[in-house]
């Protein structure tokens, strides 16, 4: 949909320039939310739900009202003068409960006070006496006859980027429903010589952004300002604008450095609340979720799933049917497109006659499940990867022949409609076989897997840029993608720095700010340095054209006779510099050129269904080693590909595939959210309990290859990176203890599933 | 250490006294005897270099170093570093010059959001003055109590051995 351009290495794309941000994050300069200070801000603390699913009958705060020190107590009944439901694709959610709690860990109450230690303090004066209901933990419990009901489904409204079509209604704990078929199912079936066939489970995962949501809000005379660590600023101000009937000019978010994001603070999160106690208290406040409180806050889905594969006796890969049901929590949150994303890659990145997918999204007595890096793709790819191997096994063909034989090649419909391949995924595949030295001989107890899948990435492809030349010939670039610590800024700079032959460090990059920096649908979806990153080129350009105009007018000669180098526009031997051209054209040492940028759907409406912007590659290989007596894994290697299209800075690049994979890994072998089925109790609320992968859990060796086919739609053909490598070391541990015979079914692959799978084979 | 109130049931609330050096600078504070090393610091100090994340002491992203040795700063009352010497990462530039583990941690892309990088880098330090050469199984061990999950810990492991490596240039 976007043309690309020729590939080149400039001297400044392709190289490993620094991080623009490393200094200040060396030094501990760099200011987070949690860092500023507002003067006048107060305190904000939240009593949370200690049930499942409860009315509320009554809350006292009267105590904590009288606390010297407290600003402000705020509950339900404070916000009944607004529609107080948000929610990006449904408007499920009350900012603050409402007769109901839902799940465990669900906003109540909420206190305002002079200091932390006061607002803890006015939580514990605070009397809330709730009628237990009945609780729907599980998707299974969700799902059955007569389950409580979370939501009158039928009454719920579509929130402000619904962005999936119509919705309708669903029945009983139904949030959402997803489901296409292609040819003739029942027929490819019948006619397959092997068909595999299981059911799966894949648990909640916590997104660990080590930096915990934290917002400030300020309700002011004119304008309404929110200081947040979210990922979104611009769907962010649109929600707080439509919830408290404010103009989108008068909300305004301002968007520090994240501590990570990874999903956690995609949408909106804790504005809604923090802004409402900002309005009750008239001061600016601060809420800064601790990790039990971010855990409650946002996760991945857990899921259930059944899937069926169907082949020739040759290998020949037939039909896959799947019915996936996600748990999305008590709220909505990004389930819809969870579900949507999933659904759509649950096929794989394969040939087939038929296809049949159906998904839903399940409320339950959960806290909500949202967006983490690589939704859709992390949830299936790792089942229809086992159930590819288990069908090369049974054929006698080895993982890297059937993917030989059956994956799609660039240019094949990936689905009706959408994107064709934009990926040369059989080159992919070779590379990660290579990285594992695939055909050497493995010792005991050694399996080897690889994975392949495709997701669909870049969100809604719009993004806008400015970027202003100032006098002295420096840029100051306006983009308001959130920097997470993917190096954003940095490839920004190394985009204007290459169209204006300028030093990287003559860019500076400001940080979003919706009333300063212009929009930008979000980040995430591995979209920033493909869309915003041709939204800063294109401003780029424009200045440079700009310039050029400038010096032709000066030189009296045509464009075409000139070219850029070095700061400065050059006839010949003759050159002038950028200051001296902008002091021409301004008459003094002042002014400034700005140019401007704007990426919109150009060959489609932008639509889901004609998307996706690009199709990322989601592949990875590993070697892993099981102790036959306990079942415990090692991972010996683990291999990933970036299919890149271009590597704008690669080691930028291999930086987000080390993450990726590291993050794959914790969701295959360590990470599971354990609800109490009876109380929906969180049991592993905090990091003691709940395991992230620690520097001693690093696989013996990485192998990372970047594959530059300039076949991306962003600036220099390169696409999008950082999600892919995640599903493909997840899948691929699986994968490689299907080499070893060991059927996992339910990740996270713990020792004692892994014994148990190895006794279920022995036996 | 002066107790400045006598305990008491009320509301009113028990302030201590502490001395102690912060970066070498002499620090006098008034603080509760609850409030912890980490409050001391981003709160009455300003220092916001230390972040809190876990709460747990399992995060590291709150280390600081108390006469040299690496303590999570959110787990250590204020009161316990009365009478010594804390480090936080806003010292360890002098004069504008980087210390040899930023260089390492910046030059071998060890960071990305760098909410774990003043703990990673301090802790470094520690293990460092303790074992100028550190194997990869040296570093692993020391380094299992910092966090990060954005790097996948490869170039953390690398700026390490870079830091070892100009430390080492540094005092021939």
């Amino acid at each position: 949909m976007i043309a690309s351009a020729s590939r080149t290495t400039g001297h400044a794309v392709g190289q490993d320039v620094p991080r623009v941000d490393a200094r200040a994050k060396a030094t501990g300069e760099t200011k987070f939310a949690g860092d500023l200070l507002v003067p006048g801000m107060v305190y904000g603390k939240i009593l949370r739900s200690p049930y499942a699913h409860a009315r509320i009958r009554r809350i006292d705060a009267s105590r904590a009202r009288q606390l010297p020190g407290v600003v402000a107590v705020m509950t339900g009944d404070d916000v009944l003068d607004i529609n107080p439901y948000y929610g990006h694709a449904i408007k499920d959610r009350p900012l603050i409960a409402i007769d109901r709690v839902r799940f465990v860990g669900e906003p109540v109450v909420a206190v305002a006070a002079e200091d932390l230690e006061t607002a803890d303090e006015a939580l514990t004066l605070i009397e809330v006496e709730y009628e237990e209901l009945p609780g729907a933990v599980t998707i299974d419990a969700a799902l059955a006859e007569g389950a409580p009901r979370l939501h009158i489904t039928e009454l719920l409204q579509t929130g402000l980027f619904h962005g999936l079509g119509e919705l309708k209604p669903q029945p009983g704990n139904i949030c959402y429903a997803h489901g296409f078929a292609r040819g003739d199912i029942e027929e490819s079936f019948e006619r397959a010589d092997v068909v595999v066939e299981g059911e799966y489970r894949f648990p909640a995962v916590y997104q660990y952004a080590m930096e915990p949501h934290t917002t400030i809000a300020q309700w002011g005379v004119d304008e309404v300002t929110v200081w947040s660590s979210c990922q979104h600023p611009f769907l962010v101000r649109a929600e707080i604008a439509d919830l408290f009937g404010l103009s989108a000019a008068d909300v305004r978010i301002v968007v520090p450095f994240l501590g990570g994001g990874f999903g956690s603070k995609s949408y909106t999160k804790m504005e809604p609340i923090t802004v409402a106690l900002a309005r009750k208290a008239r001061l600016p406040v601060r809420i800064a979720n601790s990790v039990d409180e971010a855990m409650v806050t946002t996760r991945r889905h857990g899921m259930k799933a059944w899937m069926r594969t169907a082949a020739t006796a040759d290998g020949r890969l037939l039909a896959r049917q799947v019915r996936a049901w996600f748990d999305t929590g008590a709220y909505a949150d990004n389930g819809p497109r969870v579900v949507a994303t999933g659904a759509d890659a649950a096929p794989g990145p394969y040939r087939w006659d038929a296809v049949k997918v159906d998904a839903w999204g399940v409320y339950t007595n959960t806290s909500p499940a949202g967006s983490y890096r690589a939704f859709g793709a992390t949830h299936l790819q790792w089942i229809g990867e086992a159930q590819v191997d288990e069908i090369a096994r049974r054929c006698g063909l080895d993982a890297i022949q059937i993917r030989e034989r059956n994956l799609l090649t660039p240019g094949e419909s990936v689905r009706p409609g959408g994107k064709p391949l934009d990926a040369d995924l059989i080159g992919d595949v070779k590379k990660v076989a290579e990285g594992l030295d695939w055909d050497s001989p493995k010792p005991a107890n050694v399996g080897r897997g690889v994975s392949v899948g495709l997701l669909a990435a870049g969100a809604h492809p719009v993004s806008t840029a400015f970027a202003r030349m100032e006098a002295d010939g420096t840029v100051t670039l306006y983009v308001s993608s959130t920097e997470v610590g993917q190096g954003a800024r940095t490839v920004f700079s190394q985009i204007v720095a290459e169209e204006l032959s300028l030093r990287v460090d003559r860019i500076k990059v400001v940080g979003g700010d919706t009333q300063v920096t212009p929009y930008d649908r979000s980040t995430g979806a591995s979209r920033s340095t493909t869309l915003a990153g041709l939204a800063v080129q294109r401003a780029a350009q424009e200045l440079r054209s700009q310039l050029f105009s400038i010096a032709a007018r000066l030189y009296g000669l045509p464009e075409m006779a000139l070219e850029r180098r070095d700061a400065a526009v050059w006839h010949e031997g003759d050159s002038e510099s950028y200051t001296d051209l902008i002091r021409a054209h301004f008459g003094m040492v002042g002014g400034e050129l700005i140019g401007r940028g704007e990426v919109r759907p150009e060959n489609n409406d932008g639509s889901y269904a004609a998307g996706p912007v690009f199709w990322e590659v989601c592949i990875g290989g590993a070697e892993v080693e099981v102790d036959p007596d306990t079942g415990k894994l090692t991972v010996r290697k683990a291999v990933s590909v970036a299919d890149v299209g271009k590597a704008i800075n690669p080691k930028l690049v291999e930086a987000q595939e080390m993450g990726g994979v590291m993050q794959g890994l914790g969701n295959a072998i360590y990470e599971e959210m354990l609800y109490d089925p009876g109380t929906g109790q969180l049991l592993n609320g905090t990091l003691f309990d709940y395991h992230v992968p620690t520097i001693e859990d690093l696989p013996d060796a990485f192998v990372s290859t970047i594959v530059e086919n300039g076949d991306g739609p962003g600036p220099y053909g390169a696409k999008g990176v950082g999600e892919g490598s995640l599903a493909g070391a997840t899948a691929a541990v699986v994968t490689a203890l299907g080499d070893l015979g060991i059927r996992v079914t339910e990740l996270p692959a713990t020792p004692e599933r892994i014994w148990r799978a190895m006794q279920q084979t022995q036996g | 250490m002066i107790l400045d109130q006598a305990p008491s049931t009320g509301t009113e609330r028990t302030s201590l006294t502490l001395r102690l050096t912060v970066n070498d600078r002499p620090v006098e504070a008034v603080v509760e005897p609850r409030t912890m090393l980490l409050d001391l610091l981003r709160g009455h100090l300003g220092l916001t270099g230390a972040k809190r994340s876990c709460d747990l002491q399992v995060c590291g992203a709150c280390t600081v170093l108390v006469d040299g040795t690496p303590v999570s700063s959110c787990c250590t009352l204020a009161y316990e570093a009365n009478g010594k010497a804390v480090e936080t990462i806003e010292g360890l530039a002098r004069y504008g010059e980087l210390h040899p583990i930023q260089d390492a941690f910046i030059r071998s892309a060890a960071l990305q959001c760098g909410f774990c990088t003043s703990g990673m880098i301090l802790a470094t330090k520690a293990l460092l003055a303790e074992n100028p050469h550190p194997t990869h199984d040296d570093i692993k061990a020391y380094l299992s109590g910092n966090l990060c999950r954005c790097t996948g810990y490869w170039n953390i492991i690398e700026a390490v051995e870079e830091a070892a490596r100009l430390m080492a240039e540094g005092d021939e």
